[in-house]
């Protein structure tokens, strides 16, 4: 093994140059706001193990116009996150019946499908 | 062949993308969208009710710290990727915040 590894220069803005590298750059940055929301959650519970005024006061932060603003981009984020997610799994999770390759297509929709479900699951549960 | 800890990490960032990608969307329509527009409303009550309830805790609990790790592992990979290393500083900064939060929602879930 070499003692002097060679490194190879990585300007810091390589992924502007071309289309496809700025997508996979806006991908992977997808969990920046994953992130940033899983914040406001743990937050959330924060507010709520704290009591009633507590609690309505991070409603009431929630539905400010910066609340709003934050989560509105969250939520492009996060479901751009899901669009990409569903789309790798036939490439990350080949799955086989019986010796035969399940299709990528029913892979990727048998995810849609989750997601419908759980979304309205939630949406009831929320007292939609 | 040389053991690995890449599953450990790896694991947990699979389950928390697919999590995150199951659950996080609506979340955010309703306390981005619908608590604000004020189409649903989110008693304290009913809140506490779900937070006290061991499956409700369980939920929680998941739907914050497996996106939580996802994020910070994918953070830790994205952060070589603009050049910024894999140092112990990167996976110190990625993987303790999510563990901070992942501690900080686990002491709520047994408080409240």
């Amino acid at each position: 093994m070499s003692r002097r590894p060679y490194i190879r220069k990585l300007e810091r803005n390589w992924w502007l140059g071309q289309r496809r590298y700025v997508v996979y750059m806006v991908r992977e940055l997808t969990s920046l706001f994953i992130g940033l929301y899983c914040v406001l959650l743990v937050v959330g519970l924060f507010r709520l193990a704290q009591g009633r005024a507590a609690w309505d006061g991070f409603l009431a932060a929630l539905s400010s116009p910066p609340g709003v603003l934050l989560q509105l981009v969250c939520l492009a984020f996060a479901t751009y996150h899901s669009l990409t997610w569903f789309a790798l799994t036939p490439k990350a999770m080949p799955l086989m019946v019986r010796g035969e390759p399940v299709p990528a297509m029913a892979i990727v929709g048998m995810h849609y499908g989750a997601w419908a479900v759980v979304s309205l699951i939630v949406l009831m549960a929320a007292g939609i | 062949m040389a053991r690995s800890n890449k599953p450990i990490l790896w694991l947990p960032f699979a389950g928390g993308g697919l999590v995150a990608a199951l659950i996080i969307p609506v979340l955010i329509v309703i306390t981005g969208i619908l608590v604000p527009l004020g189409v649903v409303r989110l008693p304290y009550d009913k809140m506490t009710a779900f937070a006290h309830n061991p499956l409700g805790k369980l939920i929680l609990f998941g739907t914050v710290a497996l996106p939580a790790w996802h994020a910070a592992h994918r953070l830790r990979m994205t952060a070589h990727d603009l050049g910024l290393g894999d140092g112990a500083a990167v996976k110190a900064l990625c993987y303790g915040a999510a563990g901070i939060l992942i501690v900080v929602a686990a002491a709520m879930l047994v408080a409240i």
